[in-house]
């Protein structure tokens, strides 16, 4: 509808039909926003202010002594799985998306895999693969009759290995948001190459790639995130990044302040990335806006170049998931009789309850955000719920120091008051408990939810919501006749995606975790911190399995799909970041 | 055949409303009898669809009333029935359809109140009646805009409300189809007897469909009245020009109570002598031929769909041109030379905009 007014344009974007439908008072959605923009940024804040506070000698300790390690190694860190994951996500995507070779259908939804597995969970599995008594070495011996000291073994356990190992599980990221971007753009990249005379690899050297480079940044601003929040594996290689360096000062050296300082600075990083991000994607405003889209021929790829294709996309397949999930599932059937007993299903139920918790929580958040965001016309208050999803850049680590800090402070005012008062000590309300723990995962996933919640919610549209109103249904009605059924898989997507996402966490869960409570990644990485890498593979296997189900979720969407739109809208979802 | 009108009457009076500063509508006021059809038409901005929407109860009221029947459903003492109690249907131009239920489902949607086997025979009837039975079970992202069209049209007037609004309800098809889901609407609305406003910015549709017309510019009602009554007596120049395209001359009165124009002489109306005048000749207004004094050469002559839109330029005062349209098969070449004559049927005297 050509709306009436400029102004009436505000008011009859997808909101205008809430205005009388759905009529909670602004105060109460003002209120509502201020609340959760506070908790997202409390623990953000209270880092970053350690950035200023002087936190003495042990501080200046750590300063001479490991902090220059934490930086060289955290930039050889970006700098290795950056190139890793845009050469492998980035290629894959173009072979999927622009070229044909045998296999392609398959490899497209299977280049997703690796996302099923945590870093720490493939950091393990390829140390108990390749170590001495593993079966790679093994196998080695028994087949050449070597033995030790005979041939070259790598060490695993390095700063290479650890690079690779991030490299095979977060390749997806880009290989998503590049896919995405060379399907929506083929067209035009088709067309230049037939008008122009290009072929199909200048077509990608000048068009696709330029064109698609927002998302690829903004792919790879997302591995580096993850690479960055990583812990398990850095902590079981021994490479000292920010993230052990905060546990080793907290747990260790008894000092969160110290950690929180340490944490304010290992943000710099965190934000540099983001702003790169946005830099890039501030320049390269040439979103492709045109419905046209038709299927592409694409480059028939045959003989030695498609066998390089196959062997290309075969490549992470087979390490980044095959290798390792085989392994697990070996180990876990050599295991499962010791391992597998009321124990461990007390252990899964305690992770399917708390990961069940934060996703309902972190989706009802979504869900108040999004409505607060679609009845509003407000340019700043649309904006401010969007910043509402900034935690999903914060590492589980240096969240875990923010909330830690502020929630302790609390405890200890409640006690003293308690104490001086009615002579009664709560004890740690706030800090010790499963409330620290959710609060975490709310804050760390709430971008996913939102991002998937927010999409749904955009497609009921405004009229949607008058033409119920004019066929009889009440605002109530409204709510329940249309938006329940047609949020449902939005609902569902995200809280699926947070539930798979809070089973995997590590650093946080490890930090925040109260007395007593156990997880299956917490039980994965006892086991491997012991060396019983056999004896970890039953969890593993559990948070894998619990893994693939985002995968068949992604491959389904991207396959009923032939449009990229979809698939776009998708991406993020998956991604986890509407960036 | 006839049926008495069941639809209510529809009185707006003094309807006024603002977005932050801008003003939507200015003391609007109009009543229509019941089961009479009422187009709104103007430009985009004039606030006919805040104007529908405030009907609809789908936008709060802030100045003004406005009453079904007589009776107020918003405005006095506060008063503002939610759109549900009002006993309307509401078309819009982007149809929306509910994408997860079915074609059939979308149409029962306002039939809660009646029982299964009740609702499926009203759902068959409208879809039947509207054309697109065989559609039932498809979903709307299939369908195609004319088939979402008509499922909109069949949903909307389920629940046989008393009166139905429209918003651009025809501007989204194309020409072909147009004429056809007109029809189909109008012969409902008659059947049914229900009183009907239709949003336009198209004045061949709002003519066609419409018992009255209200014509709005920047939220103010610049004419109400018969179609035929706006167009053969056009209120302002706004009116005149908008309905149907217009040349626009300027002179001033001549003491015999005529303006001389360099098209000929035109009556003054009720302007007095030596006032300034602005003359509006409608395309259509202009003939060829006969014994007109005025010569001209046809400058451009061409075919613009059933008719021809023609290019003239003064014989004796070059650069003056005047636009014509003629039946296709009748208008004259280019190149040619031709006597004019002005229609004053076709020919609009208003005071001039500088005057006052």
């Amino acid at each position: 509808m050509p709306a009436d007014l400029p102004v009436i344009t505000l008011n009859a974007s997808p909101a205008a039909g809430s205005a009388q439908s759905l009529r909670l008072s602004r105060a109460v959605w003002s209120f509502g926003l201020a609340a959760v923009l506070g908790a997202v940024l409390l623990p953000i804040a209270v880092v970053l202010a350690h950035l200023f506070v002087p936190t003495g000698d042990l501080w200046a300790h750590l300063a001479s002594t490991v902090l220059p390690r934490y930086v060289v190694n955290t930039l050889w860190l970006i700098a290795g799985v950056g190139v890793l994951t845009l050469i492998g996500g980035v290629g894959t995507a173009w072979l999927v998306s622009l070229c044909r070779f045998p296999g392609r259908r398959f490899f497209s939804w299977a280049l997703l895999l690796p996302f099923a597995m945590p870093a720490y969970v493939i950091a393990y599995t390829y140390t108990g693969l390749l170590d001495f008594s593993g079966p790679v070495q093994t196998g080695l011996r028994d087949l050449f009759g070597w033995s030790a000291g005979d041939y070259p073994a790598p060490n695993i356990r390095s700063l290479t290995g650890a690079i690779v190992m991030l490299s095979l599980v977060l390749y997806p990221y880009v290989y998503l948001l590049s896919r995405s971007a060379f399907l929506e753009q083929s067209i035009c990249s088709l067309e230049v190459s037939r008008t122009l005379g290009c072929t199909p690899a200048q077509a990608m050297r000048r068009v696709a790639l330029p064109l698609a480079r927002p998302s690829i940044v903004a792919g790879l601003a997302l591995a580096l995130l993850e690479a960055l929040n990583e812990f398990g594996a850095m902590q079981h290689f021994g490479v000292d990044t920010f993230t052990t360096g905060i546990f080793r000062v907290w747990l260790a050296d008894g000092s969160p302040a110290a950690a929180a300082k340490l944490a304010s600075v290992f943000l710099i990083f965190v934000i540099a990335i983001l702003v790169l991000e946005r830099r890039s994607r501030g320049r390269a405003a040439f979103h492709n806006l045109s419905i046209r889209y038709r299927p592409l021929p694409g480059w028939r790829l045959t003989g030695w170049r498609a066998a390089f294709a196959v062997i290309f996309c075969a490549t992470p397949i087979v390490f980044g998931f095959a290798a390792p999930a085989a392994a697990l599932l070996w180990w876990t059937w050599l295991s499962a009789a010791e391992v597998v007993n009321t124990d461990f299903v007390r252990l899964l139920l305690t992770s399917v309850a708390l990961a069940g918790s934060a996703a309902a929580i972190t989706v009802a958040v979504a869900l108040f955000l999004a409505y607060a965001a679609r009845g509003s016309a407000s340019r700043l208050f649309r904006g401010l719920t969007r910043l509402a999803a900034i935690g999903y850049a914060v590492p589980g680590a240096v969240l875990a120091v923010g909330i830690v800090i502020p929630f302790a402070a609390l405890d200890e005012r409640i006690n003293a008051f308690g104490a001086e008062n009615f002579g009664l000590t709560p004890g740690l309300i706030f800090s010790g408990t499963v409330f620290a723990l959710l609060f975490a995962y709310a804050v760390r996933f709430l971008a996913i939810s939102y991002g998937a919640v927010d999409s749904g919610l955009t497609r009921i549209t405004g009229h949607m919501d008058d033409a119920a109103r004019t066929l009889g249904a009440s605002a109530t009605g409204v709510i329940r006749r249309i938006h329940t059924p047609m949020l449902q898989p939005s609902i569902a997507a995200a809280g699926l995606l947070i539930f798979v996402d809070v089973l995997k966490e590590l650093p946080a869960t490890l930090l925040l975790r109260p007395f007593g409570i156990d997880t299956l990644a917490l039980r994965t990485y006892e086991y491997a911190t012991d060396e019983q890498l056999v004896e970890a593979a039953p969890s593993a296997l559990a948070i894998v399995l619990a893994g693939i189900l985002p995968v068949i979720l992604l491959s389904r969407a991207m396959r009923r799909s032939s449009e990229p739109r979809e698939a776009e809208a998708v991406a993020p979802i998956a991604a986890g970041a509407p960036l | 055949m006839t049926t008495a009108p069941t639809g209510p009457r529809l009185t707006i009076d003094s309807l006024s409303h603002r977005f932050d500063r801008v003003t939507a509508l200015e003391d609007v006021s109009l009543e229509i009898g019941g089961g009479e059809i009422l187009a709104l038409l103007g430009p985009s901005g004039c606030g006919k669809s805040t104007l529908l929407r405030l009907v609809a109860g789908l936008e709060a009221i802030q100045h003004g009333t406005i009453a079904f029947g007589g009776r107020a459903v918003s405005g006095a003492n506060g008063l503002d029935l939610p759109p549900e109690r009002r006993d309307v249907g509401f078309l819009f131009q982007d149809y929306a359809l509910f994408p997860h239920l079915s074609t059939a489902d979308n149409v029962a949607f306002g039939l809660q109140h009646l029982g299964d086997a009740e609702r499926r025979k009203r759902v068959g009837e409208l879809l039947e009646r509207v054309g697109v039975s065989a559609l039932a079970a498809a979903y709307p992202h299939t369908l195609s805009g004319g088939q979402q069209q008509r499922v909109a049209l069949a949903r909307a007037l389920a629940p046989s409300p008393g009166m139905l609004l429209l918003d651009e309800p025809l501007s989204g098809l194309d020409a072909r189809l147009r004429h056809g889901l007109a029809d189909t609407l109008l012969a409902i609305l008659r059947e049914t007897g229900t009183t009907a406003v239709v949003v336009t910015h198209d004045p061949e549709e709002a003519m066609y469909v419409a018992d009255r017309i209200g014509v709005l510019r920047d939220g103010r009602l610049m004419q109400f009245g018969a179609p035929a009554a706006v167009y053969n007596r056009p209120a302002n120049p706004f009116v005149a020009n908008f309905l149907s395209d217009s040349n626009r001359l300027t002179g001033i009165v001549g003491d015999s109570g005529t303006i001389d124009t360099v098209w000929g002489t035109v009556g003054s109306g009720s302007l007095p002598a030596g006032a300034e005048a602005q003359i509006l000749v409608r395309y259509e207004g202009v003939g060829f031929g006969g014994d007109g004094a005025v010569r001209a050469r046809i400058l451009r002559s061409r075919p613009v769909g059933s008719g021809a839109v023609i290019v003239l330029e003064a014989a004796d005062r070059p650069g003056e041109t005047l636009y014509a349209r003629a039946p296709a098969g009748r208008a004259p070449r280019e190149g040619d030379c031709v006597a004019v004559t002005l229609d004053p049927a076709h020919v609009f005297v208003f005071p001039s905009a500088n005057a006052t």
